[in-house]
């Protein structure tokens, strides 16, 4: 309770100081709006409706590519680990691949697919892809041996052990790969939604580009916090249970 | 299977060694680990195998175990040649090899779970009976790094009776902890296994916690391992490390590790 209040009081200061920036036109209100205005563009695309579409669009790109890389990342991210030919290779391009901003996949992806969903889609799944593929592969390849020959004489073997012994003991690695594979997913979307428009679905990254179009600073800023909002949620919601397992559990926080 | 009898010690196995040999591959060329090693371990009798690092007493712990296969020569456990690891060859490690991802009960499940003909109430049953045997019923649901170390190694020893194994293979369980804690042990260990007689193959450096704990002790020379040696410890139990009988004993084993480590091969 008093670490919220903590927080909220921080934030509360920090409205006020940008509410004073503001009162006292060090810069045109063209480029500071008020915290007003900004709170009454919200409400306003909150209340037609186009705040939540928005959302639902970007968040459906979103959690789609990012599954897609995940589900794809933890299987390969395993077989680069434990296959000799397959680190030389995949696991190669994935280090070159994920050194690679991810927003570099948005020209080739709207060449080969043009402006549709499937573009969107394909820069996520990059984004997401190779930082799952290392996170795992380090992950497995760091897995104390000794459980895995502890588990032998326990009677498990194959998939059981993969399941049971390898998933679980590489989580510290994965959890961090897959936070990781999020953030640059979040990124390249945006981007690319900011980028091109694609007619198939409005997303918060167009609503920030037309607010640049139209010099409505309000909606720059609004959207902005917005989606900074979607950030601090998606930690909460998606990672924060599994750290505060692996916490709890590995005895890693005090 | 009911119940009681899951809780009732299995009998227990006989294991034949027959001229075991085994090499390593490494780094720096072909190393002999063991020479025409050739060991018998009655049912229910708890063995002491002993000597200096690198004497391949761990290496024959693993083959006993299942986790290795010997170059030459057999090693059969009940009469059934060792091809694979196998429950009734339950394995405990120098660290305690716990799941961190799990609780205390939860990786004394973790045998149980891949055990058949049991309920799942039964097999909660039997984890329940082993952590109370081992003196850790309060602590069921802690995670395993709010664990001391011995009491690590107390759930070590129930995940590894829990699936009721006929042998229980011990490689240095108690080297990394405290004297006060490994007395504990000792003591525990040996209630254990005066209740339940399953055959126990213990490897050591420690000559006087083999003198403890075994009712032989078997000695190793290095490079490459063979046996050189063999003592009956015909004490009662229980025994105590510090008593004066078990000194006597660790000191005469001591003094013939000390001469067949300066008068043996490749030293």
């Amino acid at each position: 309770m008093k670490r919220f209040l903590t927080a909220t009081a921080f934030f509360v200061l920090l409205i006020a100081a940008w509410h004073w920036v503001y009162v006292r036109r060090f810069w045109s209100p063209v480029l500071v709006p008020s915290p007003e205005s900004v709170g009454r563009y919200l409400w306003e695309i909150a209340l037609d409706g186009s705040l939540w579409s928005s959302t639902v669009v970007t968040m459906k790109r979103l959690v789609a590519g990012y599954f897609i890389g995940l589900l794809a990342g933890l299987p390969l991210g395993f077989l680069t680990a434990r296959v000799r030919v397959l680190r030389d290779t995949l696991g190669m391009l994935a280090l070159g691949l994920q050194g690679l901003p991810s927003v570099c996949w948005v020209p080739l992806a709207l060449l080969w697919f043009g402006q549709t969903e499937g573009a969107m889609l394909f820069v996520v799944v990059m984004g997401t892809l190779w930082s799952v593929i290392l996170a795992t592969e380090t992950g497995v390849r760091n897995v104390n041996p000794l459980y895995i020959r502890a588990a032998r004489t326990m009677g498990s073997q194959g998939v059981h052990t993969w399941v049971t012994v390898m998933l679980p003991a590489s989580l510290p690695f994965i959890v961090s790969g897959m936070k990781q594979g999020w953030a640059f997913a979040w990124r390249s979307l945006m981007a690319a939604e900011i980028y091109v428009t694609i007619l198939t679905g409005f997303g918060l990254g167009h609503l920030l580009h037309y607010g640049r179009e139209l010099n409505a600073m309000e909606q720059v800023v609004g959207i902005m916090l917005v989606l900074l909002l979607i950030g601090l949620l998606a930690d909460k919601i998606l990672f924060s249970p599994f750290e505060k397992f692996l916490h709890r559990r590995w005895g890693t926080e005090k | 299977m009911t119940l009681a009898t899951e809780l009732q010690a299995a009998p227990s196995a006989h294991l034949a060694i027959d001229k075991v040999t085994k090499w390593f591959e490494t780094s720096r060329g072909r190393v002999q680990a063991l020479d025409e090693v050739s060991l018998q371990v009655a049912e229910g009798e708890f063995v002491c195998l002993v000597g200096p690092s690198g004497c391949g007493k761990s290496t024959l712990l693993n083959m006993i175990a299942g986790l290795e296969m010997p170059g030459q020569g057999s090693v059969e456990a009940g009469g059934q040649p060792v091809k694979a690891p196998s429950r009734e060859r339950m394995m405990m490690f120098q660290e305690s090899a716990l799941f961190p991802w799990l609780d205390a009960y939860g990786n004394v499940m973790f045998s149980l779970k891949r055990k058949p003909g049991l309920t799942d109430r039964e097999r909660r049953e039997v984890a329940e009976y082993y952590l109370k045997l081992v003196g850790l019923e309060k602590f069921m649901h802690a995670n395993i790094h709010e664990l001391s170390g011995g009491m690590k190694q107390r759930v070590a020893l129930a995940r590894a009776l829990a699936p009721n194994p006929r042998v229980l293979l011990m490689d240095e369980p108690f080297a990394a902890l405290d004297a006060m804690t490994r007395e504990q042990l000792y003591g525990d260990l040996q209630r254990i296994w005066t209740q339940r007689h399953v055959t126990i193959v213990f490897v050591t450096h420690n000559v006087r916690e083999a003198v403890c704990l075994g009712d032989r002790v078997v000695l190793f020379s290095p490079h490459p391992g063979r046996i050189r040696e063999e003592f009956k410890v015909t004490l009662s139990r229980p025994r105590d490390i510090n008593s004066v009988e078990v000194a006597g004993y660790a000191t005469r084993i001591t003094r013939a590790l000390k001469d067949h480590m300066e008068h043996g091969a490749g030293i």
